[in-house]
């Protein structure tokens, strides 16, 4: 399990592994916001937490098609179905690289690109925090999306389309604990539901995608 | 005894041919039916039924807007059932059901969303608002697209079949997810509703609110658009099956010739 993680790690890592693509989507999405509506600086430390949460969804998003198509291709994934790892904790640990190369590191970047949309101090901590919490309920549910569309040729449009819908009750806990914690409201119950949502994500959906998966290389 | 026998019966119409039968037989009722329904509803309701003395002629939109709604969710449940029973059992009937059920599935929820759009304008004053329920049809839509795009995406129909199943299980519960969560996002942004949102009236308070007048041509029409989807998916459905009949005949002859 430990050899996939880093073989995972290794290949994003390197060269043409698409490192940091994600994150500089962020960065040109943050940036671009402020030309769309405008520099008022009230404006965008209203819609900064949901901005940016909206940011860090699309960024992971973008790179889901990476995830295991590219081990589709070259045949490695038929060698990883056969190895004695059953399937549920290969689409886990890839779900786990995903989330190291592109989850973490959009969370570490929230607070600077915060700064750029006038976020609110308060707001940096709750963040931060919903970020973390919630990245990994992303990675996981993409990793689903993945699996569905991994056999077709052109999947990356229609990866969006299904994994987007699935996306929305992350994004609504998640950038509501963002925005409440920059307004200095109390953000209790979202911040459990949230944490809900991704624990049972991580402990179901990996079945689902397993399944998926086994259809796929049929 | 019996009722094991009557069960048997029914999974006897996973086999093609007698499902074709069966639903050619029955078909001319359900069409019949349904449409004296609609058309009896429809008319009752438009022409028979006094105007509301608040929202005037405009509360006659819920003769088309409450059937729809309801039979949009209520698609979603039935692919939900045959994408089970494709799952568990492996009959093909079942799938292409499911298959066929999507697509009318979209048609009821846009009718629900913009026959509310157009009951909402002057009664809201807007034709749109991030209210949970318009939102979750919304996203519901969304949902019925995903699983038809994915249907259309993939050559094998057996590989199809099963992906679309899954992903129509996994969909249910992250759509139940989101009715809850948008719930709360909308409690969350607008406490202490605004006239226009208190006003935002879903299905079930017009349901409990709707007086005698306006009840019986509603039930009718709801009655005629469950017996019309009824028709729709076994029509359908036949459509399907006879489709994969003339790929498998096509084949066959590429492979004899």
């Amino acid at each position: 399990m430990i050899a996939l993680l880093l073989r995972d790690l290794k290949l994003a890592f390197r060269a043409g592994g698409g490192f940091g693509l994600g994150l500089a989507f962020f960065l040109i999405v943050t940036v671009m916001i402020p030309f769309a509506v405008g520099p008022q600086s009230s404006l965008l430390s209203t819609i900064a937490p949901g901005v940016l949460w909206l940011g860090a969804l699309l960024a992971c998003l973008l790179s889901l098609d990476r995830l295991l198509a590219l081990d589709w291709e070259d045949g490695s994934l038929d060698l990883l179905a056969t190895a004695p790892l059953p399937l549920e904790s290969v689409v886990t640990i890839k779900a786990l690289a995903h989330w190291l190369t592109t989850g973490l590191p959009l969370v570490l970047a929230a607070p600077f690109f915060g700064v750029l949309l006038n976020l609110p101090v308060p707001g940096f901590f709750w963040l931060v925090i919903s970020l973390l919490i919630g990245t990994p309920a992303m990675s996981v549910i993409g990793t689903f999306g993945a699996a569905l569309t991994v056999g077709l040729k052109r999947g990356g449009l229609l990866l969006s389309l299904l994994v987007l819908p699935l996306y929305v009750p992350t994004l609504i806990f998640g950038a509501e604990v963002a925005r409440r914690g920059a307004t200095g409201m109390e953000v209790q119950t979202p911040l459990l539901m949230l944490a809900g949502i991704t624990a049972a994500t991580i402990a179901l959906l990996p079945f689902a995608s397993a399944t998926v998966l086994r259809i796929n290389l049929r | 005894m019996s009722i094991a026998a009557k069960a048997n019966a029914l999974w006897e119409y996973a086999n093609p041919r007698k499902f074709l039968a069966t639903s050619e037989r029955v078909l001319p009722f359900f069409w019949i039916v349904s449409i004296t329904c609609i058309v009896v509803g429809l008319v009752w309701g438009f022409f028979f039924t006094p105007d509301d003395y608040k929202q005037g002629s405009t509360v006659k939109i819920i003769y088309l807007h409450v059937p729809a709604a309801l039979m949009a969710i209520n698609c979603w449940l039935m692919m939900l059932a045959t994408s089970l029973v494709w799952l568990v059992r492996r009959h093909h009937v079942s799938a292409l059901a499911a298959r066929a059920a999507a697509p009318i599935g979209i048609v009821m929820t846009l009718i629900a969303l913009l026959t509310g759009a157009i009951w909402g304008q002057p009664m809201w004053g807007t034709w749109w608002a991030w209210d949970p329920r318009l939102t979750s049809f919304l996203i519901l839509f969304l949902f019925y697209l995903g699983y038809v795009a994915l249907w259309e995406a993939i050559e094998d129909p057996d590989t199809a079949a099963d992906l679309t199943s899954v992903l129509c299980l996994v969909g249910s519960v992250f759509a139940i997810l989101s009715r809850y969560a948008v719930n709360f996002w909308n409690q969350g942004l607008h406490q202490g509703a605004s006239v226009m949102r208190a006003g935002a009236v879903t299905g079930a308070d017009t349901e409990e609110k709707v007086s005698n007048i306006f009840f019986y041509p509603l039930l009718i029409c709801i009655i005629g658009f469950v017996l019309l989807f009824i028709a729709l998916v076994l029509y359908r459905t036949g459509t399907e099956i006879r489709a994969r009949r003339i790929k498998a005949l096509l084949a066959r002859e590429r492979v004899g010739g």
